[in-house]
């Protein structure tokens, strides 16, 4: 055998290496958790790595999953090795070419992790939803249940699709599998060889289309022959399943290890049987020799060859003792006899006892679902199955891991069941998202598997929130290949990297017996035990935990290392672990640091190099005192004020135990209430900025840019001060609206991130000390109490009456109540400031399409979500679609809308006679643009429905329930560019064409943010990104100028933090206009690299340099003899290189390559100097008005 | 006219060159200063700390993100290497060296003792003939005293000398209590020479958004009295080249500045304002106006007005308020 190296990798990567070797043409579309396999490839052949051929493939990033399969279509036409990587909803697009693909006979291999697909919601995690979808294509499907596996079963597909001239959908399961990093053995370029047959891939460049040769595929074939013609496939189909087995015996004498069809794991005389395939096989794997090993007649059975489905194969893998099967589905076929697999293993046994070969009697057969989105499966719920298929009547439809208290479905699990052995150390670490500790476990991990003769598994999870967000990270090493694919119970290491997690989360809840217990407190030693909460304390008391703490952040800022505490607690864990001698474990952290931050400089490495030899020295053992000390309970993870769904549910997911919620709490549809931010104070600011009315000009700027609508202005009676906290601040407002009117600008103290946007937008200074702003940050933990008694004061205020702002600018906008409020948006963002903004001006009446991205997470991700209600109940109505479809989704929404305004008025004017003329001309023809005319148009609506319900008859009733839609509701379609530019252009392009009245709102980050920076045709010139990593060498599309090309469509581009008037402008103009308009908003982003707490600040040199020109194009000027397009931002008067060179987007490519650097900024300067210069042109052309053009109103 | 000067060791043609500056970065103005004659070219400053800054905010923008959200563990791209330590610069040396005959002279301001060590031998390696260490420190500590910056100064110019074989000189603040004093003990740790005198960024107030404002402002004529005393006090004392830089902008200002000492004259607002070939033109004004005033070659002229040798003295040892009172007292 070869000698090959091991390495600690995850799936991901693993089949990466193996596909990239292997192909000549990747094409590929960016979608979790996929991402990282293209992302990979691209990576890989930036570097110039070749395939085994000696080529370097070629990677195209598409615009879809829909445009990569159709690019590898093309590729495998013209006779290219070719692959891609996706998932869910991308899976779906690629199904029309997949049965191309297919029929055609092309050999090919798409690697896929398994993920759910979105029904009632979406979901990122694993599941079998997407791959099931698929079985009808044609593909074999062949599925890999760890990471060793999903590289060995990528280079058998590879193989064996030449052979076969099937193409191959290699799955594994989506974040268990994909995103688990485990030791495994690599393949080696000469085993991919070995594996490559020649003459078959020069079969293949013989059957590829060229002129040489011609030939012509893709005809349209009538009833004489298609069926025929179709069935002509079936001995290739017929033979597949030998063709692979062979493969896995070349395979097998290769490497060593052998796989086959079906391999079953368990007694010889097994009489309980599961069938199953995926991750969680590997834990039904596990646990069968755990109960084999204690009598039990148990086995299973795992499926690799999915299709073609090998009924004999199948049947020769079942013991002959056989009495009763229970297959697992990781999927739900709604309405189904069973799930497909359960369907496929009933045929299979019924057509093999009437072929009489079936080894033994027809076995009982159940069928189950588990492990939805990835819903943990571990040996209890394996057990629970064995359990169920001993009963006399087991169920014969089931679901384990769950619990079903509506239709009874679920089974029994008991949770103490565990089976891991005591030889398998067992680590959880609790971390902040941007502490590093993810980072800094894959790196302990590695240095695990690779320098020690551990197997080793680490297994991360993330909670949903983009700033302030949690990691766990799961770590286990042991002496055998480790089959754990499901969250460790009982650790004998926790970590907990955050003190402030002590006082939410149970954490000690993971410690087994005698634990080791690590803390990063801000207290001494001696003081740490005393703020502990007395839970945390009884369990570390009953428990036996040996408790260790470090102030990591004080040895951080110490050595340099600002926030980043991963090296000083990777150090301590080795030096508390013992899992290698100290100095030698603390030389290969060191080892670690320089490889992972070697090439970006000496001084991160220095500076990593001396906290880790500062960290020992701050290193503690606590002393457990006999009982606890303290009554201080952890504090309710909600307010006890917030409604019971709330307390019921909400409340249980925010504590991490959202798994033991039953079926019955969820409403079927998938719809909850809104405005649930508001209970989750997520305490996550280490400052807060703090209002000073002796120095506030009373701009409001600060309310207008916070992200995260935690700062508030109100005016409000002076009057009212009377039962105000001692504390609370006001002045008099100074503006002639509002005169004599009290002013307040308040934080939210505990919903405040801390991002600092407010303070560096306000412009007004302390005159004697300009350092001090009308807004500063303050340390929060000591005036939380007084500012949140402020805020619940200010909160209490009445709000000001909308119909009373005259002027609607950047500053009076700010008196409209946000509807938007505490996302788990990241601190600082440049999205959500526009947002907000939108439902204060028009929140009240918004109905909202939103395009699956960063905008569909933190408006929608549960636990909690940030879209509210005012005090009549009325708020934006928001749902997520898909990523692709959202233009047409919120037209939908338009067509519906005014489907009913149309049914409602003609109702109303048929039963004008009952209900008054008066009443029916006023709501008919009343106008309904600006606040007071909303207004009087809801009092006439709600004097027309309460004359309704006094009325009899069918049509009463009918305008009763449509009523409402006679007050003008806003249609918003929003989304960022990934859908606008690409995935949803086609769709967009084709509402703009339409001129109905709906609002796109495309927040452009001008990047993929959501998925991790991938280049998007908005990418500008110069910019590094995922798939343009030496800096993207063509433009950004104007998209705006495309859209102005309507002639009849709205269109602005606008950056706040250059003119926030301009922007609010642009929002009413847009909301008035009555066709359709289209906002393009700058949005600065984490994936541009610099401190956000600066992006008004960039976004105010985008504008002056030329690179982000701001406009507004108004149709409705032209019949105004006005040109239309109105150019708002003056002459560049700034260097577009000082715009990039503020950014590390732009900055890596000056650092990477300084030539091409400039040679980019230079193209950059001419771009936008060519744009301006069409605009500035622009704006001076009046156009023909319509009556001009003898009346063709058509343009 | 002949105007061959040494400084730092090197012979040169004449003294005229240009001094540190972002001029050196363009390839094109380097050969348009070789082009317009100059006998050598200092280039722009290799700041350690700004290596080390942009060092942290790759740190911070690429690894202060990652891990930690499901969909993005990252949100850029992995290059093989980025270019984050001295790469840029050592490779611009190297292209100076190529693509001109003129001597190149490095620049370099450190940090840390171990940056100025470790850069002084790369800028050696890439080919520069001599090294400009750029001593400029802003001390706002209020804990830290003039002696002690003195001597870790004098530390780091006795180490960078031990640990390189090119030429070195020191780039001088005038800011000093005893210039006379740090310049020998400079020499003594191994400068061998000494540029009189750094000129700084010098921050600005927006009185209407009482803000800080940065600027740098280009020299004139006025700003060069300040060097011409000192070039005046330390000529010919002390063993070491002297250059001027700040404040020459024509051929008189060059002429003084010789007359007061000056081994080699560098010039920067001037070239900016007016050209590289701005250099031949003082160059060329100096040797007319020399062979008018009948001067043989320029060491005649070289240090004729410095303290030892020019008539009066006092007027370079005396404060301003001195001189006035004399005038009146006459």
């Amino acid at each position: 055998m070869a000698d090959r190296p091991m390495v600690t990798v995850d799936a991901n990567e693993a089949v990466a290496l193996v596909a990239h070797r292997l192909s000549e043409v990747i094409a590929i579309y960016p979608i979790t958790p996929s991402s990282t396999m293209g992302e990979l490839a691209d990576d890989y052949s930036a570097k110039g790595k070749k395939n085994i051929w000696g080529s370097v493939p070629d990677v195209a990033e598409m615009q879809s999953e829909g445009g990569a399969a159709g690019a590898v279509h093309g590729a495998l036409q013209a006779g290219s090795l070719s692959t891609t990587f996706t998932a869910s909803q991308g899976l779906l697009l690629m199904i029309p070419n997949m049965y191309k693909i297919a029929g055609e006979l092309n050999s090919f291999v798409m690697h896929v992790t398994a993920r759910a697909l979105a029904a009632h919601a979406l979901s990122i995690f694993g599941d079998h939803s997407d791959v099931m979808a698929c079985r009808q294509t044609g593909f074999a499907m062949l599925c890999s249940n760890n990471g060793q596996e999903a590289a060995d079963l990528a280079l058998i597909s590879h193989a064996a699709t030449l052979k076969s001239r099937l193409p191959f959908l290699h799955f594994f399961d989506g974040f268990r599998t994909s995103h688990e990093v485990a030791k495994i053995e690599m393949l080696l370029d000469d085993d991919l060889r070995a594996m490559m047959d020649d003459d078959l891939i020069a079969a293949c460049r013989e059957r590829a289309l060229t002129p040489d040769r011609p030939i012509i595929r893709g005809t349209a074939q009538n009833p004489d022959v298609y069926f025929q013609a179709r069935e002509a496939c079936n001995p290739f189909y017929l033979a597949c399943p030998e063709v692979v087995q062979d493969t896995m015996d070349q395979f097998a004498a290769l490497t060593g290890r052998q796989y086959h069809l079906f391999d079953y794991v368990g007694a010889p005389d097994a009489e309980r049987v599961i069938v199953m395939m995926g991750s969680g096989a590997e834990c039904a794997h596990e646990t069968v020799e755990h109960l084999v090993a204690q009598g039990e007649k148990v086995g299973l059975v795992k499926i690799r060859l999915y299709r073609p489905f090998d009924l004999s194969a199948f049947v020769k893998a079942l013991p002959a003792t056989v009495q009763s099967i229970a297959v697992l589905d990781r999927f739900k076929e709604p309405g189904a006899l069973g799930e497909p697999l359960y369907l496929d293993v009933v045929s299979a046994l019924h057509e093999a006892a009437a072929e009489g070969i079936l080894p033994g009697a027809m076995p009982k057969v159940i069928g189950g679902r588990y492990g939805l989105s990835s819903k943990e499966f571990n040996p209890a719920m394996v057990q629970a199955v064995y359990d169920e298929l001993a009963a006399a009547r087991p169920k014969a439809h089931f679901t384990v891991g769950i619990l079903d208290d509506v239709t009874h479905l679920s089974l029994p699990v008991d949770a103490s069941y565990d089976i891991e052995p005591a030889d398998v150390v067992r680590a959880v670490f609790f971390g902040l998202g941007s502490d590093g500790t993810v980072g800094a476990n894959r790196n302990s991990i590695k240095i695990i598997g690779e320098e020690t003769p551990n197997y080793a598994q680490a297994y991360f999870v993330y909670d949903s929130k983009k700033s302030g967000s949690m990691t766990i990270s799961h770590l286990r090493f042991g002496p055998r290949p480790i089959r754990s694919t499901y969250l460790i119970k009982r650790a004998s290491f926790v970590g907990c990297h955050m003190f402030e997690f002590m006082d939410k989360y149970d954490v000690l809840e993971y410690a087994a017996e005698g634990a080791v217990f690590l803390l990063n407190a801000p207290y001494k030693p001696e003081e740490v035990w005393d703020h502990l909460p007395v839970e945390a304390q009884r369990t570390i008391i009953d428990r036996k935990l040996q408790v260790y703490t470090i102030d990591a952040v004080q040895v951080a800022r110490e050595t340099g290392m600002g926030g980043r505490i991963n090296t000083i607690m990777q150090t301590c864990f080795f030096a508390i672990s013992g899992v290698l001698p100290r100095d030698e474990a603390i030389a290969k952290i060191k080892e670690a640091a320089q490889k992972t931050y070697g090439k970006k400089g000496e001084e991160i490495v220095k500076r990593n190099w001396a906290a880790i030899d500062a960290t020992l020295a701050h290193l503690s053992q606590v002393q457990i005192p006999a009982a606890p000390t303290t009554s201080r309970e952890r504090p309710p993870i909600i307010s006890p004020a917030a409604p019971q769904f709330l307390q019921d549910v909400t409340a249980k997911m925010m504590r991490f135990e959202g798994d033991n919620l039953p079926v019955s709490a969820f409403e079927p549809s998938g719809s909850w209430p809104t405005a649930t931010t508001q209970w989750e104070k997520r305490n996550i600011a280490i400052d807060i900025p703090i209002w000073d009315p002796t120095v506030c000009i009373q701009c409001n700027k600060c309310a207008l840019v916070c992200p995260h609508g935690a700062i508030r202005a109100k005016v409000y009676d002076p009057a009212l001060l009377g039962e105000a906290p001692a504390e609370f601040r006001s002045t008099t407002f100074k503006a002639k609206d509002f005169a004599g009117q009290a002013f307040t600008i308040q934080v939210a103290p505990e919903d405040c991130t801390g991002c600092t946007l407010c303070v560096n937008v306000c412009p007004a200074k302390d005159k004697a000390n300009p350092k001090h702003k009308a807004i500063n940050m303050e340390l929060q933990l000591p005036i939380r109490e007084r500012e949140r008694a402020n805020y619940g004061f200010f909160l209490g205020l009445p709000e000001v009456d909308r119909t009373k702002i005259e002027r609607l600018d950047a500053k009076f906008s700010q008196f409209m109540l946000p509807l938007f409020e505490y996302s788990g948006a990241c601190a600082g963002c440049g999205e959500t400031p526009y947002v907000k903004l939108m439902t204060q001006l028009f929140g009240d009446r918004l109905l909202m399409a939103n395009a699956t991205g960063c905008s569909s997470i933190y408006g929608g991700n549960l636990p909690t979500t940030p879209y509210c209600q005012d005090a009549q109940g009325r708020g934006p109505a928001w749902s997520n679609s898909l990523f692709e479809d959202n233009a047409e989704f919120g037209f939908g929404m338009r067509l519906a809308v005014d489907s009913h305004d149309k049914m409602a008025t003609e109702l109303l004017v048929k039963l004008a006679p009952e209900i008054g003329d008066d009443l029916v001309d006023a709501i008919v023809n009343g106008e309904q643009h600006g606040e007071a005319n909303i207004k009087a148009q809801r009092e006439r609506v709600a004097a027309l429905k309460a004359k309704l319900a006094t009325m009899a008859g069918p049509a009463a009733k009918r305008l009763l329930t449509l009523a409402d839609y006679l007050v003008r509701k806003s249609v918003w379609i929003m989304g960022g560019d990934g859908w606008a530019y690409d995935i949803g252009f086609g769709g967009l392009d084709h509402v703009m064409a339409q001129g109905r009245d709906v609002n796109i709102l495309v927040l452009d980050t001008e990047v993929y943010s959501n998925t991790g920076g991938q280049a998007s045709k908005s990418t500008p010139i110069g910019a590094a990104a995922k798939f343009a990593a030496s800096g993207k060498a063509v433009g950004k599309k104007d998209l705006g100028l495309m859209a102005m090309s309507y002639r009849n469509v709205y269109v602005a581009s606008v950056a706040m933090g250059a003119r926030d008037n301009q922007s609010v402008q642009a929002f009413v103009e847009a909301d008035s206009y009555p066709g359709t308009s289209i906002i393009i908003a700058y949005s600065h982003c984490i994936a541009h690299g610099f401190d956000l707490s600066l992006g008004m600040e960039q976004q105010k040199l985008a504008v002056n340099s030329g690179i982000w020109p701001m406009y507004r194009y108004d149709p409705r000027r032209i019949e105004q003899n006005l040109p239309p397009l109105q150019l708002d931002s003056g002459a560049p008067k700034e260097r577009v290189q000082d715009y990039m060179r503020n950014e590390q987007r732009f900055r890596m490519v000056e650092k990477i390559d300084p030539v091409r650097f400039r040679h980019l900024a230079e193209m950059a300067q001419i771009h936008s100097s060519q744009r301006v210069a069409v605009y500035e042109q622009m704006a001076k052309i009046i156009v023909p008005a319509p009556a001009a053009t003898n009346g063709d109103a058509s343009e | 006219m002949d105007l061959s000067t040494k400084y730092l060791g090197l012979d040169l043609p004449h003294p005229f060159m240009p001094g540190a500056s972002k001029m050196s970065e363009d390839l094109d103005t380097v050969r348009r200063f070789e082009d317009a004659g100059a006998a050598a070219i200092v280039l722009q400053s290799l700041f350690e700390e700004q290596i080390v800054g942009e060092q942290l905010a790759t740190y911070g923008a690429v690894d202060g993100r990652s891990d930690a959200h499901a969909e993005a563990l990252t949100y850029f791209p992995t290059p093989e290497a980025f270019r984050l330590g001295p790469e840029e610069y050592l490779e611009h040396v190297a292209k100076i060296k190529a693509s001109c005959d003129l001597p190149v002279i490095g620049s370099l301001n450190g940090s840390s003792l171990g940056g100025w060590l470790d850069y002084a031998k790369l800028i050696e390696q890439a080919g520069a003939a001599a090294l400009e260490l750029n001593a400029y420190y802003l001390a706002t500590s209020i804990n830290e005293s003039g002696e002690g910056i003195e001597a870790r100064t004098v530390e780091m110019v006795r180490a960078v000398r031990q640990a390189v074989t090119i030429p070195l000189a020191v780039k001088l603040s005038p800011f000093y209590t005893s210039m006379a004093h740090v310049a020998q003990q400079l020499c003594a740790a191994g400068a061998a020479g000494l540029v009189l005198f750094n000129r700084f960024y010098q921050p600005d107030i927006d009185v209407e958004e009482l803000a800080v404002v940065r600027s740098l402002r280009l020299s004139d004529s006025s700003e060069l009295l300040l060097r011409l005393r000192w070039l005046a006090i330390l000529s010919g004392r002390l063993e070491t080249s002297l250059a001027v830089s700040g404040g020459v902008h024509s051929h008189l200002d060059a002429v003084k500045s010789i007359m007061c000492g000056a081994h080699a004259v560098q010039m920067v607002s001037a070239l900016f304002l007016k050209g590289p070939s701005w250099l031949a033109a003082v160059k060329s004004d100096v040797a007319q106006w020399m062979e008018s005033n009948e001067y043989v070659d320029l060491t005649q002229m070289q240090g004729s007005m410095n303290l030892q040798r020019c008539p009066d003295t006092n007027a370079y040892e005396r404060a301003n308020y001195m001189h006035v009172l004399r005038s009146f007292s006459m």
